[in-house]
């Protein structure tokens, strides 16, 4: 399952995620994502739907940056399976479930509405 | 689950090498995970309510951009130096530990020092908590991530008081690991809370 090659390079990854490099990299790129919503809702570039789809997919981006140059999802745990990605994929499901669940509903509600 | 997996590893080679550090990291991750749910809730529970305004002011009535993209940059630029923290303890360097660790606490504290000038300045403008269902969730939603930051303000001084009386080792080694982790978990909600919050309710 492990060999000594694979060890090294679990001690080697403290390094990996050591690199200025990447953190500032995730940090200019984390800068652009935020401008980019922000000059299109308030300059009112798009009209709602493409404004919509430009705040929601600059998110999205943004927290894919977050996860991937400042928190290492790619890197913990040597050459054990990737608990941590799992339990967050298992996690943002239970959100979408809930809030596009809620929100489908409740557009369907006479009552709440 | 992993603790049966580790203990499996254990018998192949005698490097452990899924030490108890890197459990409370999975751990941490997974009590993160829990907080991804509970924020979820509140997002729904927003999205949902947001234009029910009761007469009272709607989003783009009460929101000022100004604060909110100082708020953005400042826990933006906090997130980068809780990074920069790390950085610095992989090369074994408490001083700029301490340092960026400092720095990131006090672009936090900017940060709080905003939200609750926003807080105050809608409660004068007649905005409170129980103004209409879209000002209750909107403050549930927002104070609870500031809630979570201010939380992350007090650990960080318990900590930066550890690391300059014990120096960097295993114990404070993954502290300081956690808290980053913690600190950019923040930032990632923050960023929805900009877009859902505030860029779709000024829209």
């Amino acid at each position: 399952m492990a060999d000594h090659s694979n060890h090294a390079h679990g001690h080697n990854e403290a390094h990996a995620h050591g690199s200025v490099k990447s953190y500032v990299i995730g940090f200019v790129l984390s800068i652009i994502l935020t401008i980019i919503p922000l000059v299109v809702v308030l300059n009112h570039m798009l009209s709602e739907i493409p404004t919509i789809l430009v705040i929601m997919i600059t998110a999205v981006l943004q927290f894919a940056v977050q996860l991937f140059f400042f928190m290492h999802v790619r890197e913990r745990q040597g050459n054990q399976p990737r608990w941590n990605v799992m339990a967050l994929i298992f996690g943002l499901a239970i959100v979408l479930v809930v809030v596009s669940g809620s929100v489908w509903i409740m557009a369907y509600n006479g009552v709440g509405y | 689950m992993a603790q049966a997996v580790s203990q499996n590893d254990h018998g192949h080679h005698d490097h452990g090498h899924h030490d108890p550090q890197e459990l409370k990291m999975l751990g941490f991750w997974i009590f993160l995970i829990t907080d991804v749910v509970l924020f979820g809730t509140l997002f729904a529970t927003y999205v949902v309510l947001h234009n029910n305004t009761a007469g009272g002011p709607s989003a783009h009535e009460v929101f000022e951009m100004p604060g909110v993209i100082a708020e953005t940059f400042i826990l933006l630029t906090s997130s980068f130096t809780s990074g920069l923290a790390v950085l610095a303890m992989n090369k074994g360097n408490v001083k700029q530990l301490i340092a960026w660790l400092i720095v990131t606490f006090i672009l936090g504290a900017a940060f709080i020092g905003l939200e609750v000038q926003e807080f105050v300045h809608l409660v004068h403008e007649g905005f409170n908590f129980g103004t209409s269902a879209f000002s209750t969730s909107f403050f549930t939603l927002v104070g609870t991530h500031g809630l979570h930051v201010s939380m992350g303000l007090g650990w960080m001084i318990l900590l930066i008081i550890q690391l300059s009386r014990r120096g960097i080792n295993d114990v404070t080694r993954g502290k300081v690991n956690v808290i980053s982790l913690y600190w950019h978990f923040l930032d990632a909600v923050w960023i929805f809370l900009l877009s859902v919050v505030y860029l779709m309710g000024v829209m």
